[in-house]
């Protein structure tokens, strides 16, 4: 009788944890998914077609896509050059450097532009030769890129720094005894060892800086059709008042929200293929 | 290049035994560290620079004046209160996807990871739809200690839940049976056995949610602002908007301090946790 009390207990402590975490996620993430789908749709397919087609929406995608494609292959090169200095040479500090690759995790993405206002200055320390060279760099295309690459700088370094670790040096030996040279060992060896990590890293940072705001709107002059990334242009419609502008800010979330169920849907494929990986007993 | 014997060729680390290599290495330092210092170093040098620029006194003044203290200790609170309910929260989704079956788990599964993907200027917008002015179910919380609550809990759900995750994984079944069947009840195997193992996963999550909630901007900045929902984040902007670079530096200095501290101790409890767990 025990054994049956105690069974008829657990289950209804399972059926009330489900229903908890359920009721949890349907509150804080699935009710308002579906509702921002609704929002956007709610005045017709072809209002929401107009409000994501106008001019300021597509500039506004436009300039998202313009920095990300300029932020995602440097922080790539970046992040595995760093990894490979950080896990195979002899760096001094090691820790310290880890802990400032990983800054931006923890400094609020405000504070991000913040950082890149008050050296980019027209007065201040690197804005001063930008502005002799007659570059605009604060409230321009070139903050905002250097603003997001700041908040992307760790993706792929975290990424890539643990695989470097379990792959270990000795294929990279062998083939250096057989006489390859650094570059056909980092591009046959390496590389395609390291590759889903970097992938993963590339991901991760494709996403962010397709996503960021805060740090852009810091630097951003925010001229519509100009200087706004489709970030700025969802908050600069919500902020209008009437029902078209809503609809933009509505729909240009939806689409920022197909980009990041992409992107989740990728980084499962993926997670599945460092599985596979691993099977493999590196 | 002559063919190396086993010990010369193990001397140079991989991958520098030829000229390109000599060369390359240290250039690819170089160019790396130039890259970081310009990127992320220097812009980080100015803002603490920008900090104490007009002395200590106005780096204090502008962090204890009523409205910045006003701001830090409403944005540590709410952090608080919603790490709190992300470890509880947190804790029981990680159990309910590894322990439990039912239809529909490995779509809620893949669902957990998406405020990590999702733009905070969506989230915002997204809770707005429903939580907001023109809200279908009747509920507004724009402009609320509630609406800035459920806005932080969105964005940090994935932290506990996916630290939780994987230790529940590999926790071994045969101690929670083997306590079970010494006469233990569920809530005491839960108590005795697997909050212990979990703690460390638990409290490692809980720190990320904490600096993410501490500096959270974009899911707020359409739901907060007014006066007693202005967080440290809107409280920067709102001082560089103004022209107060200095004093945004300085909040901004101490919220990194702040945000630093805490992910120190919580990473000291959770080696203490995990050398007493087992």
């Amino acid at each position: 009788m025990r054994v049956d009390r105690a069974q008829a207990a657990s289950l209804a402590g399972r059926w009330g944890l489900r229903t908890i975490a359920i009721a949890y996620l349907v509150v804080i993430l699935i009710a308002p998914l579906v509702f921002v789908f609704y929002r956007a749709f709610d005045h017709g397919f072809d209002t929401f077609w107009t409000a994501i087609t106008s001019e300021a929406a597509v500039h506004a995608l436009y300039l998202t896509v313009i920095i990300t494609a300029i932020v995602v292959p440097l922080n790539a090169i970046f992040g595995v050059g760093a990894a490979l200095i950080l896990v195979r040479r002899r760096v001094p500090a090691r820790p310290l450097v880890s802990a400032l690759i990983d800054l931006p995790l923890a400094l609020s993405p405000v504070v991000v532009g913040l950082c890149i206002l008050l050296v980019w200055g027209p007065d201040d320390w690197l804005g001063q030769f930008a502005s002799d060279a007659g570059i605009q760099v604060i409230f321009a295309l070139p903050a905002m890129i250097l603003a997001t690459t700041f908040v992307c700088l760790p993706f792929v370094v975290r990424e890539v720094v643990p695989v470097l670790r379990e792959v270990g040096t000795e294929q990279e030996e062998a083939a250096s005894t057989l006489g390859a040279t650094g570059m056909q060992t980092f591009w046959r060896i390496t590389l395609p060892a390291i590759r889903w990590g970097v992938i993963y890293g590339v991901v991760l940072t494709t996403a962010r800086a397709l996503g960021e705001y805060g740090a852009v709107a810091v630097v951003s002059s925010k001229v519509s059709g100009e200087s706004e990334t489709l970030t700025l242009f969802v908050k600069s419609q919500y902020d209008q008042l009437g029902d078209d502008p809503q609809v933009g800010a509505f729909g240009a979330s939806v689409v920022l929200l197909a980009l990041a169920v992409i992107v989740v849907v990728g980084m499962n494929l993926l997670t599945r293929k460092g599985a596979i990986r691993g099977d493999h007993g590196l | 290049m002559p063919p190396s014997s086993g010990i010369t060729a193990r001397l140079p680390r991989a991958g520098t035994g030829d000229r390109a290599g000599r060369v390359g290495v240290p250039l690819g330092i170089g160019v790396a560290v130039l890259y970081m210092s310009v990127i992320a170093l220097i812009p980080f040098a100015a803002l603490v620079n920008g900090a104490f620029d007009n002395g200590w006194d106005a780096f204090w003044t502008a962090v204890t004046n009523e409205r910045a203290m006003t701001a830090l200790k409403l944005t540590v609170g709410i952090s608080l209160v919603v790490v709190a309910i992300n470890v509880v929260m947190g804790t029981i989704i990680a159990w309910v996807l590894v322990r439990d079956r039912f239809f529909g788990r490995t779509f809620l599964n893949s669902l957990i990871d998406l405020p990590f993907a999702l733009p905070t200027i969506v989230a915002g917008v997204t809770l707005l739809a429903i939580y907001g002015p023109d809200s279908p179910v009747g509920v507004n919380l724009a402009f609320t200690r509630a609406g800035v609550c459920v806005a932080l809990l969105l964005v940090t759900l994935p932290f506990v839940v996916r630290s939780v995750q994987p230790v529940l994984l590999e926790l071994d079944r045969e101690m929670e049976e083997a306590a079970a069947s010494l006469g233990a009840t569920p809530r005491q195997v839960f108590r005795r056995v697997i909050l212990p193992n979990l703690t460390p996963a638990i409290l490692g999550g809980a720190g990320l949610a904490f600096a993410r909630a501490l500096g959270e901007f974009g899911s707020l900045v359409l739901i907060a602002g007014t006066l007693d929902t202005k967080v440290s984040s809107l409280y920067i902007i709102e001082l560089i908007e103004g022209d107060h670079q200095a004093s945004a530096a300085a909040v901004s200095v101490t919220l990194l301090v702040i945000s630093l501290i805490s992910l120190l101790l919580l990473s000291g409890l959770e080696r203490f946790f995990s050398r007493h767990a087992r």
